[in-house]
């Protein structure tokens, strides 16, 4: 059914076919030289695919086939929260009071959808710890950055201007040195000891009068939670700096502990994660920020307050770090998340939690026999595990990836965190049912023992799919980044 | 895994090379293996200072990015610009065509700190 060499739509086209008719001109015509400058009128017709409609349709039918998404198959991919997005989401934010509107209206026309953004706000700072939320950043890293740009604000309002470090451990997301250095932090490496947690020692080294903040995911991305972080907080404190809270991982955690307490600062969430926001497929995201109070006068601003009974935009915030984004947030993706955590409800949400690190430790436990386990201990929301036994045979964590594709899964995510060797990096979450995390441990175990038997099945993987091995290195080193027409013969 | 007899490796997987007073830095045929295919080597400026453990440089691969930690301190006074173009040389050729910068040592007796080959085909071994 899916043909190996998927024209593109322009290889579909010829010239002088059309897929759609437009109706009779029912103004004045004008001279296009009148509306717009001559300089900004292209010379030569752009080259639109010329195609019937239901070329169109069975193109794009045929490439959605090729995707993978929550709705088709299990996705662990580590880190990402690959969970179940609630149709009803998508109801919600589809009724006309919230998909009819636009920024730009008066505030008194759209109250209604202020206070669902502002009670948004107040509930993540509940679900946070945190006392001020801000709706504005548009996606995780958005939201790091963020985070970041408050703190420098704030040491720089406190006269110091020498907090220049940002520390981050050995385990962490890349996003966050990457956050760092464009907020215009070096950042510097605290290692984890072996019981894969942030090395106390090692963090006492790193920390000094130069520290502006320390970035933390708890649980981390080895899926363990960092046991010492109140002495970490303290460790971070005692020097003068802030404890940021990557919120990646919050789906470990809701309901049960929360950022504010256990001494961060600076929280973002990843509402496109935790929150049900769709995810992957280019998005858009979400990525609030949540501060202590301390804090809260570098929020972005406009900042959404409550006035008596009225929600207005606050624009009068003079040590504001200014605005990150137009408007206020993406907003379709805020709705999402307001309508998930209406649904759930504060024990529903708490129940996800769990179930999430119950998810997690049941597949670890299956897979426990036929893999490394590099920490011998119960996990959070996802854990790693290691190809060292099978890389013996020859077959490589990536190929065991690979081979998952056979078995219609998404892989997991794979050499990361760098840490561990050939490690792969698995959270199920918690929307899965007990029947697809069986079928999941079966492939991998059947892998595992494909690997001993006949490696070369792995090794040599995928079998099923439409393309078979990409060649990963010649697209990294040779990339082609757009499509060019073939030279028409004479 | 060839290593080299005449050459000092560091724990880093990087190895040193002293010929005719210069000291060559690369990264071992154990690292090139590790690493996969590699995409991209970063390499410091001529002139620049680097610092015994401190990261000089990274190499990207497809499966991920990893610093590079200089062996000993110096200032660098070559680079082999071949490798930002042909950064398969790593792969291919990690001690002859992939050797990355050259320094002068800001003290010899660094070097002889390091491993022999010896000691770090014990050292990868363990692994």
């Amino acid at each position: 059914m899916n043909k190996q060499d998927q024209p593109l739509i322009f290889e579909y086209s010829r010239p002088g076919r059309v897929g759609y008719s437009l109706p009779e001109l029912d103004v004045p015509a004008e001279e296009i030289l009148d509306l717009i400058p001559c300089d900004y009128i292209r010379q030569e017709a752009p080259e639109w695919p010329e195609v019937s409609e239901l070329q169109i349709m069975r193109h794009y039918t045929a490439l959605s086939k090729r995707n993978h998404g929550v709705d088709s198959g299990f996705y662990p991919l580590g880190s990402c929260t690959m969970k179940y997005n609630p149709k009803v989401n998508e109801v919600v934010a589809r009724m006309a009071g919230l998909s009819h509107i636009h920024p730009y209206q008066d505030e008194e026309t759209v109250q209604g959808a202020m206070e669902m953004l502002y009670r948004l706000q107040t509930n993540l700072a509940e679900i946070t710890g945190m006392d001020e939320v801000t709706l504005q950043p548009a996606a995780g890293a958005h939201g790091e950055w963020t985070g970041l740009m408050i703190i420098r604000a704030y040491h720089e309002a406190k006269g110091d201007f020498n907090r220049t470090k940002v520390i981050v451990p050995d385990s962490a997301h890349g996003t966050n040195p990457a956050s760092a250095t464009v907020a215009g932090f070096e950042a510097v490496t605290v290692k984890s000891n072996e019981k894969g947690i942030v090395d106390l020692e090692d963090l006492r080294r790193v920390v000094d009068e130069n520290t502006a903040a320390l970035m933390l995911t708890n649980p981390n991305t080895l899926g363990l939670f960092e046991e010492e972080i109140v002495e970490m907080a303290s460790i971070v404190h005692e020097a003068g700096g802030k404890l940021y809270y990557d919120g990646a991982n919050m789906n470990a955690i809701m309901g049960v502990i929360r950022p504010g307490d256990m001494g961060f600062d600076v929280v973002h969430l990843n509402l496109h994660k935790t929150f049900t926001g769709p995810h992957g497929g280019g998005g858009p995201g979400s990525g609030p920020v949540g501060v202590k109070e301390d804090l809260v006068k570098y929020l972005p601003k406009p900042v959404l307050v409550k006035e008596g009974d009225r929600y207005t935009f606050d624009y009068d915030r003079p040590d504001s770090i200014g605005r990150v984004k137009p408007f206020y947030g993406n907003f379709g993706i805020n709705v999402r998340a307001y309508s998930y955590i209406r649904t759930m409800g504060d024990a529903g949400l708490t129940q996800v939690s769990k179930d999430a690190v119950l998810n997690a430790n049941y597949l670890m436990k299956r897979l426990e026999p036929y893999f490394d386990m590099p920490f011998n201990q119960h996990c959070k929301h996802e854990f790693v595990l290691s190809g060292k036994r099978q890389k013996k045979q020859g077959v490589r964590t990536l190929d065991m990836a690979k081979r998952l594709l056979d078995f219609g899964y998404h892989p997991p995510t794979i050499y990361f965190p760098i840490i561990v060797e050939e490690c792969m990096m698995i959270e199920p979450t918690e929307t899965e049912s007990k029947e697809t995390l069986d079928e999941f441990a079966d492939a991998l175990i059947q892998i595992a023992k494909e690997a001993e038997t006949d490696p070369e099945i792995v090794q040599d993987a995928p079998h099923n799919t439409v393309i078979s091995r990409l060649d990963e290195t010649r697209a990294a080193r040779q990339p082609v980044l757009r499509y060019e027409r073939p030279k028409q013969e004479a | 895994m060839n290593t080299p007899k005449e050459l000092r490796y560091s724990e880093e997987h990087e190895w040193v090379k002293t010929e005719d007073g210069k000291v060559c830095i690369g990264i071992t045929d154990f690292a090139q293996d590790e690493l996969g295919d590699i995409v991209f080597v970063e390499l410091p400026e001529v002139g620049e200072d680097i610092e015994a453990d401190e990261p000089f440089g990274s190499v990207e691969s497809v499966k991920t990015v990893s610093e590079l930690y200089a062996p000993i301190s110096g200032k660098v006074v070559e680079i082999n610009e071949e490798l930002e173009d042909s950064p398969e040389f790593v792969n291919e050729s990690p001690y002859e065509k992939a050797w990355m910068i050259v320094i002068e040592a800001s003290d010899e007796s660094e070097i002889e700190k390091l491993m022999d080959a010896e000691s770090y085909e014990k050292m990868i071994s363990e692994e």
